[in-house]
């Protein structure tokens, strides 16, 4: 199964490279898009939303310039499969756990998703590992009109394209960034740095979007406008601000390397220890503690450790992640002895196995 | 260590950003809370439902008119503007055109704008209004076809293929 084999592989979005890679993991573009001869999806009977989906399944597949899509139906998964196609940032939360027909397509190299009857019929999303906004647009705008080439979107020459929710209307686009802050969570600046971006329109959540309680001390910071501006305003309003949270977070790093020396040392190598030697440990803490060594990496206090060797166990030690590459089901308890082990195996203290590296 | 500001135990040990000069602050919990908490609280992204009802005071709305305006229907989709007031989501793209007076005042708040300058389709800046009627015949099928009227389900189908084929002759 499709799912198996992606376990085993690292998303784009993981790569750890591209601009910036120190502190932006990722670079995300999406766009709402409805068909303009069906209902918004709350309005949609189960014969519309089926309807909706094997329409564009079969526009989409049929055209070769799109045939490297694999559409996967998401109704049909199993809930620790469509768990895992959160954690890898390919679906959404509301997507896995609505009802009806429902789908995504993604690619082999999992640059793009097309969630199809998300919120909208659909969502179309592209990422770029580090700071590459430019590329995400260019990619995902070049997608958009293959696929208008196909399907007529609902479009308003006032309001642009119309979409379920008026807070999307407009370009329908969502700019987002993924932004790692660690010393500016240790220095306590982060609310700080989130008011000034409330304050310019922009919003802040956690990784997997929930709040701004966020884990690992990773940041999404994303345009809250839709509608009077063009897609590279947008892009611009994200991506200027980018560099100054940056800057901070390298201020913040410099201040604990020349005034808290011993307290970050100290942190790093505990946290790089707990992580070799638990027994048993939990996705909170895992997180927790690898937000530390990332840090400590890019600070060069350790040194047998790489960037993307960090980011695959991110997600190779959440829930569903851990779950698929054992084949068996876990419950808390039992994953928590297997995150443990899984670490254990990754990090044997002569350096990361060959295995976290491909 | 005393706190910077009262003589309480200090805590809470901040180090700010201001400008290119890092500040450390010592301060016990209440002054903390405090010194954290100015400037704008922070707000999460607007709630539709919580837009709609700070939106509507302003307009000072009598009773009467609200309810007037939550019962109007959508002739397309069928869906009253207080179910979207409920819900947060609209019905279908003719809504944007049927409240479209209505939305109006939401927009405004919501992004400061109500004109889209982005992208626009490849195929002209044509409105897709037209295909939204296809949305109401489907709807108006389901019913007829529930009440087991099957000659006029059977011309709404007709109907509904001539559009289709209409549509699908233009791309």
């Amino acid at each position: 199964m499709i799912l198996d084999d992606m376990a085993g592989r690292c998303g784009e979005w993981l790569k750890g490279c591209g601009p910036e890679s120190d502190i932006v993991m990722s670079s995300r573009i999406r766009l709402a898009r409805n068909l303009a001869d069906y209902p918004f999806i709350r309005r949609c009977t189960d014969i519309d939303r089926a309807n909706i989906e094997s329409t564009v399944r079969e526009r989409l597949t049929n055209k070769t310039e799109l045939q490297d899509l694999t559409f996967i139906d998401v109704a049909d998964l199993q809930t620790l499969d469509r768990q895992f196609l959160v954690e890898r940032q390919l679906i959404s939360r509301e997507h896995a756990n609505s009802d009806g027909a429902r789908a995504v397509a993604i690619d082999q190299q999992e640059r793009l998703s097309l969630m199809v009857n998300e919120e909208d019929h659909l969502r179309i999303q592209v990422m770029k590992s580090g700071l590459d906004l430019a590329g995400a647009w260019d990619q995902i705008n070049d997608l958009d009109d293959r696929i208008e080439s196909q399907l007529t979107y609902a479009f308003n020459s006032k309001l642009g394209y119309l979409t379920a929710c008026p807070t999307n209307v407009g370009t329908g686009m969502r700019v987002s960034v993924l932004v790692h802050l660690p010393a500016l969570v240790i220095t306590q600046q982060i609310e700080k740095v989130f008011r000034s971006l409330q304050k310019i329109n922009l919003v802040v959540r956690g990784l997997y979007g929930e709040g701004t309680q966020a884990m690992g001390d990773f940041y999404q910071v994303s345009n809250q406008i839709t509608l009077g501006k063009s897609e590279n305003d947008l892009i611009d309003q994200v991506g200027d601000v980018i560099p100054v949270v940056i800057d901070y977070e390298r201020k913040a790093r410099d201040f604990l390397i020349n005034e808290k020396q011993n307290d970050l040392f100290e942190q790093v190598s505990r946290a790089y220890g707990t992580l070799q030697n638990a027994q048993q440990i939990s996705s909170e803490e895992t997180m927790f503690l690898l937000s530390r060594v990332r840090m400590g990496i890019n600070l060069g206090l350790i040194g047998d450790l790489e960037i993307p060797e960090v980011n695959q166990l991110f997600i190779r030690t959440q829930p569903a992640h851990l779950q698929k590459l054992r084949h068996s089901e876990l419950d808390t308890d039992e994953r928590n002895i297997e995150r443990a082990n899984y670490l254990h195996s990754q990090l044997k203290l002569d350096g990361g196995s060959e295995s976290a590296k491909n | 260590m005393k706190c910077q500001k009262c003589q309480k135990q200090a805590t809470f040990h901040i180090t700010d950003l201001t400008g290119d000069e890092l500040l450390a602050l010592h301060l016990c919990p209440d002054c903390a809370k405090g010194y954290l908490e100015t400037g704008d609280a922070s707000e999460d992204a607007p709630v539709i439902s919580d837009v709609m009802s700070k939106q509507l005071k302003p307009l000072e709305q009598t009773a009467d008119d609200l309810r007037e305006l939550d019962a109007k229907e959508c002739p397309i989709c069928g869906i009253s503007f207080y179910e979207f007031r409920q819900g947060g989501r609209l019905g279908c793209p003719h809504d944007y055109v049927f409240f479209g007076e209505d939305l109006e005042p939401l927009l405004i708040n919501v992004h400061g704008d109500n004109q889209h300058v982005g992208k626009q389709p490849k195929r002209g800046i044509t409105d897709t209004e037209s295909q939204t009627e296809l949305i109401r015949l489907r709807r108006q099928m389901k019913e007829v076809v529930e009440q087991e009227d099957y000659e006029k389900a059977s011309q709404i189908r007709d109907q509904i293929r001539r559009i289709e084929s209409e549509g699908s002759a233009c791309e």
